[in-house]
């Protein structure tokens, strides 16, 4: 990349070659690493290599791209054509969870994972129809910058910079966590240790350079993570059918599932293809959980921003269109690529897999479970080494062949253990690592300077010092990034909660707190400013108070709502329940066992299953309020863990909360609005200079 | 500018955005309602609901938006309201 220093001029009249030499130099830099490792290097090595060699570009391009001017910091100057901007946001969407996660997903819920496929790729079009052009047109730095503008003033502003925190903060942490996962497989470091390399890599990309430099990383890194993430699916495809597709082939995968499934056993609510009944994705949490993601990816902030860099309003359309391109490349091969991961598995066990050849057959499994106890698990127990897996086995009785449902792979290990499940070298598996990584500090990269913009611009130039000189807001965004990145390090080293769920909170913080203000700050000329307080107070306050509560404070959250909860507590019916369930214990013979049975069947029948489940409940905190000394602690944990289950409204599960924030966010922007004053005539004005491209930006920054 | 270019240019922009939502809430929603009868139908090993949600939504959403961007240009261009 030496080239790109020459100019920037230069460096944009070539952006074409750059990259094309680049993406020739790494698939040359693998062909070497694939010769290294045929002539004997060790495992370990080859992967240092891929992670060292691919961080190392990413900083190179970070430090050439280094800037001392506000517009190139914030905005990358303004001249990132739409075709690269689409790459890039490719990158800065596509998190360490979307590359590591999602095909783990997929290959755990089958056609239930495919809401996340959907959610993540529909919600482009709200993106190019109804926010992103506008935003560019009004031509501000930050997303709080709009809402301060369109609502007049620092409150609008301050509560927008508080959702963007607490939506993109989630966020950065499960990336971190992501790096450090991969980081501690591969070069075999402990996670803590790997949590703090990985945050490096990222902060030599974004801290000097700031938008300009993201950028063009986020470019050379869709690059690698795309590579990356065909290759295996390529070459399972060949492999399994001959044909090179595998978005074509996995029709042939999806009917080799299913007959294996069938040999295996399972029901048909348990196969890969059958709609909602994996994981507790029912038909409405699956359409809500769409409708969160979807309306999510269209209020993140790290990827509204990325449309601000782009030349024209023009160019912003079409560099949605673009990124959304670069993002299906990878999702439409993700259902594939867990299809073919499942296919390797099933025929894996089918082809007699049993706990004495486990070792041989499937040496993998257990170098997983020594990278982290919590990842693969067989006979329901950590697979720490021969030893354990045999005695766990015993004891469930399980003695010859393994069945599928013996082993439980986590979701996040799916993709990066792929190439080794399917016997192809450990070139691949390197490879994969660096695909991760890539994504994982791409979409990290953007985040950390979505809040630390947010937090410089939005808060200490606009609502503390408007008259801080260039260099000292620089400075001053540059010690914010950095002090957030170690945060968020700390937390994720501190291994909460598992990353896809991380993610898919920020999902509805993002669309109940930010997307009523932006839609109708643009379509509705009506929208003034104490609606606009009200609709992200409301929305973003239900959300969160669902989040949390339903996680962190389940029993208190049931004991309070369970009125509303698919499983309402009424004591007469769980009386009722108690004396038919005792009268079943008590009978006597086959007979009045049968009778008892039938009862309470028809009990069920009459009054759902809700019952028994609330039955359990009280009969946990009854346990918890007998219990004495050491007793409480785990009972309060099993109170703590069940009421989790069936602490909701009206079952719709925590993960897809903004269904209640973001209606409660529109109605309260609306009804507030409607109630209040009309804006200004200067504000409608305004507005419809956002809405027709021609002309000047609405807000022209002081750029020196 | 004159004024009516700008109220037409509003209400065209606007009349494809009413579209562009149609067909987001066909392909995103109204189609994967009726995931299980379209399993019934199986092409190249693919029960079409299952292909739908998979990958056929995908491919429209990616056509949608490239023809978006199209259409809206030509209205700013038909309005004189697009960009030098």
């Amino acid at each position: 990349m030496a080239n790109t220093t020459a100019g920037k001029g230069d460096f944009l009249n070539n952006l074409g070659r750059v990259y094309t030499i680049y993406t020739g130099g790494f698939i040359a830099f693998v062909i070497a690493m694939a010769i290294l490792s045929a002539m004997g290097v060790p495992n370990r090595i080859i992967g240092y290599l891929f992670m060292g060699f691919t961080i190392v570009i990413y900083a190179a391009i970070g430090i050439l791209s280094r800037t001392a001017e506000v517009g190139e910091y914030y905005v990358a100057g303004r001249k990132v054509p739409a075709f690269y901007n689409g790459m890039a946001t490719g990158a800065d969407w596509m998190s360490g969870a979307s590359f590591v996660g999602m095909a783990g997903t997929l290959y755990a819920l089958g056609y239930d994972g495919l809401a996340f496929v959907l959610g993540w790729t529909g919600g482009y079009v709200l993106v190019a129809v109804l926010v992103a052009p506008f935003l560019r047109k009004f031509g501000a730095y930050t997303v709080p910058d709009f809402l301060s503008a369109r609502y007049g003033g620092n409150i609008a502003r301050l509560l927008g910079v508080i959702v963007l925190l607490s939506c993109s903060f989630t966020y950065v942490v499960a990336q971190i966590y992501a790096t450090g996962i991969i980081s501690a497989r591969f070069l075999g470091i402990d996670f803590s240790l790997a949590v703090y390399i990985g945050l490096g890599g990222i902060l030599v990309c974004s801290m000097l350079g700031g938008m300009r430099a993201v950028t063009w990383t986020q470019v050379a890194q869709y690059i690698v993570l795309i590579i990356a993430y065909l290759v295996p699916a390529i070459w399972m495809s060949v492999s399994k059918t001959g044909i090179p597709i595998p978005q074509l082939m996995y029709g042939e995968a999806l009917q080799s599932i299913a007959a294996l499934e069938q040999a295996q056993g399972f029901t048909v609510a348990a196969q890969h293809a059958t709609p909602f009944s994996h994981g507790g994705y029912d038909a409405k949490n699956f359409f809500l959980l769409i409708i969160c993601l979807m309306v999510g990816t269209a209020s993140l902030p790290h990827v509204l921003m990325r449309y601000f860099t782009t030349p024209s309003v023009r160019d912003a359309r079409q560099s949605v269109a673009w990124s959304l391109l670069f993002i299906f490349i990878l999702y439409f091969t993700a259902p594939s690529y867990a299809a073919f991961a499942k296919w390797t598995m099933l025929d894996l066990v089918a082809s007699g897999l049993t706990v004495d050849n486990i070792a041989d057959k499937a040496g993998w499994m257990l170098n997983w479970a020594k990278a982290d106890a919590t990842l693969v698990q067989i006979c329901g127990k950590t697979a720490a080494d021969m030893v354990a897996v045999a005695a766990a086995c015993t004891e469930k009785g399980i003695t010859g062949a393994l069945a599928f449902k013996d082993i439980s792979l986590n979701a996040d290990m799916i993709v990066l253990a792929t190439p080794e499940m399917a016997g192809m070298p450990y070139v691949v598996s390197g490879l994969v690592a660096a695909g991760g990584l890539a994504a994982a500090l791409s979409t990290a990269d953007g985040l950390l300077l979505a809040i630390a913009n947010a937090l410089s611009h939005d808060v200490y130039y606009r609502m503390i010092d408007q008259n801080a000189p260039t260099a000292r807001r620089l400075t001053i965004s540059r010690v914010l990034l950095l002090v957030v990145a170690i945060a968020a390090a700390y937390v994720a080293s501190t291994k909460p909660a598992d990353i896809l769920a991380m993610v898919s909170w920020a999902f509805s913080l993002a669309a109940a707190g930010l997307f009523p203000a932006l839609v109708l700050g643009v379509w509705w000329k009506r929208a003034n400013t104490p609606g606009a307080i009200a609709g992200i107070i409301a929305g973003f306050g239900i959300t969160v108070y669902y989040l949390v509560a339903t996680r962190y404070g389940a029993v208190g959250f049931y004991e309070t709502w369970h009125g509303f909860s698919s499983t309402p507590m009424d004591m007469g019916l769980i009386g009722q329940l108690k004396e038919l369930t005792a009268a079943l214990a008590a009978a006597a013979d086959d007979t009045a066992k049968a009778a008892a049975q039938a009862a309470i069947d028809e009990f069920t029948k009459a009054n759902g299953k809700g019952v028994a489940a609330a039955a359990k409940f009280v009969e946990l905190k009854a346990a918890l309020a007998a219990a004495t000394g050491d007793a409480i602690a785990p009972a309060s944990v099993a109170l703590d863990k069940y009421a989790q289950t069936i602490a909701n409204w009206w079952g719709v599960k925590n993960i897809s909360s903004a269904a209640f924030g973001l209606p409660a966010g529109f109605i309260a922007m609306i009804v507030v609005s409607l109630l209040t004053k009309a804006p200004s005539k200067a504000m409608q004005d305004m507005i419809d200079e956002v809405r027709m491209p021609r002309g000047k930006q609405v807000m022209e920054e002081k750029t020196a | 500018m004159a004024e009516p270019d700008r109220v037409r240019h509003w209400s065209r922009t606007r009349n494809l955005m009413l579209v562009m939502m149609a067909l987001w809430l066909f392909f995103s929603f109204i189609i994967h309602f009726f995931v299980e009868s379209l399993n019934q139908i199986v092409i190249l090993g693919f029960p079409l609901g299952f292909y739908m949600a998979a990958q056929g939504s995908l491919i429209a959403f990616v056509i949608m938006l490239f023809w978006f961007a199209s259409a809206q240009n030509k209205i700013d261009e038909d309005s004189g309201m697009a960009e030098d």
